[in-house]
């Protein structure tokens, strides 16, 4: 039973890779989007607060997969009207985005919740050395938010990862795809996805061990009330 | 520009699948909330090997991507045939019992997860007054944790029932034609994504606004009196969030 595994090892662990890819992928585009969606809703002027809290409650009141699907086939159109002939977005593209401005708007909220941690005597302070605002915002508030966004940050590392599997219904071959045409090829579904399950546990597991690692890390030298 | 005229034709075949999204979630929900107390209540035993079973459980389905949940109820249980000659087959070969099983299975233990967490951080003070009562162990968790770690989990819950309304959308990848799947057909017959997915996507929005602001009233009403559990409410709520 376990032969079908043992010849396909390949295309599942290829499928793994492109899972890792594209999370990562997408964990850094929603980080950026998430500072940008914290900085607008703490310090934007009235039309930018706005926007960023229409956009954290628009997008978490919709499922994954309707963002995906919205940006795979309504991207292809777009791009066709505009070059002219067909054009299809790429599924990695497509995922990646989705999966970015959806977690964008998770992050938001884990960054201005960090933000608002950092005591407002470090801005201060910054201010009264004559930073600007930008640098007192990226040289002092920003590297102590990092401490306190991490615990969430990481949760949200972990949803986005499993999430990457969504990605698979516009053609993505990451271990998802791949599960499913090697469930087909063999026709043992049971042992495939089980098998991709697996695989998606030893990442999760091994991204709960390094977070833990990292979060200990970031704690030295601060002092514990 | 968007062909509204697409959008609202589209509206009676949506709202048909919508309803079978509302259906879905109540039965996943009841059926998870169902699960979720004993998975609690083993994952708080003091007998190791329980605890660490509902732990195994817990891990095992946080850790992998509900759509690979769905898949294996529903494409990996045809692969045995004693599963399709015996008496289950009936229900394991219907997508939409199958997607029902994965996503119960799967909201259960993540609702397990915030029960157990809430149990635990029921004041011992209340406890210990049940015990010097006469109350038996049974007693005590009906009439004196349990009540608390309602009001204790009450907002997390909140996040869960979102999340499985949104989950429910899986099941259009086992041929469901529940919202996102009626939005898919839509799609496939009058290629006009935008019209159809962003009608969809409102629709959902709506869902979920609508049951935020029940959620949220709830809340209210639950937290009469009992100021000294918020800081335990916001606690749990940060930590189960994964």
């Amino acid at each position: 039973m376990l032969e079908a595994l043992f010849t396909y090892r390949h295309q599942l662990l290829a499928g793994a890779q492109m899972t890792l890819l594209v999370a990562v992928a997408s964990l850094a585009l929603a980080t950026v989007l998430g500072i940008a969606g914290a900085a607008a809703k703490l310090y934007g002027p009235p039309y930018a607060v706005r926007a960023a809290n229409g956009y954290t409650l628009l997008v978490r009141g919709v499922p994954e997969l309707i963002v995906i699907f919205l940006i795979y086939f309504g991207g292809t159109v777009t791009l066709s009207k505009i070059a002219g002939r067909y054009v299809e977005v790429q599924p990695f593209v497509a995922g990646v985005v989705s999966l970015g401005v959806v977690f964008g708007a998770y992050m938001t909220e884990v960054f201005r919740g960090a933000i608002l941690a950092v005591p407002r005597g470090q801005a201060e302070a910054a201010h009264s050395l004559a930073l600007s605002n930008r640098q007192a915002f990226l040289l002092v508030t920003l590297p102590q938010a990092w401490r306190y966004a991490l615990p969430s940050y990481g949760n949200q590392w972990l949803i986005l990862l499993k999430h990457t599997s969504l990605i698979s219904v516009v053609g993505l071959e990451e271990l998802m795809r791949k599960s499913v045409i090697v469930a087909g090829a063999t026709r043992q579904p049971f042992v495939i996805y089980c098998s991709a399950a697996a695989v998606f546990l030893i990442m999760t597991l091994t991204s709960m061990l390094l977070l833990r690692v990292i979060e200990n890390r970031v704690e030295r030298g601060v002092k514990l009330a | 520009m968007l062909n509204l005229w697409i959008t609202v034709e589209s509206i009676p075949k949506l709202l048909r699948g919508a309803l079978l999204t509302v259906e879905l979630a109540a039965t996943i929900l009841a059926l998870s909330l169902a699960l979720a107390l004993p998975v609690a209540l083993c994952l708080n035993s003091k007998r190791r090997v329980i605890a660490n079973t509902a732990l195994a459980y817990i891990m095992l389905f946080r850790g992998t991507p509900a759509l690979i949940q769905v898949f294996l109820v529903y494409y990996g249980s045809s692969q045995f045939d004693w599963v399709r000659s015996s008496f289950l087959w009936p229900i394991f070969k219907e997508p939409y019992w199958c997607a029902i099983i994965a996503l119960s299975l799967n909201g259960a233990a993540y609702t397990g997860n915030i029960m157990a967490g809430a149990m635990r951080a029921v004041p011992v003070g209340s406890v210990e007054a049940a015990k010097a009562l006469g109350l038996s162990w049974s007693r005590t968790q009906m009439l004196v944790v349990l009540p608390q770690a309602v009001q204790i989990a009450f907002p997390a819950y909140t996040n869960e029932v979102i999340q499985t309304l949104k989950a429910t959308s899986l099941a259009s990848t086992v041929t469901l034609l529940e919202l996102t799947g009626a939005a898919q057909t839509l799609v496939n017959d009058t290629y006009a994504p935008y019209e159809v997915f962003l009608a969809a996507g409102a629709m959902y929005f709506v869902l979920t606004y609508l049951l935020t602001l029940l959620f949220r009233r709830i809340e209210t009403r639950l937290r009469i009196g009992s100021g000294e559990l918020a800081g335990a409410t916001l606690k749990l709520k940060q930590r189960v969030e994964a």
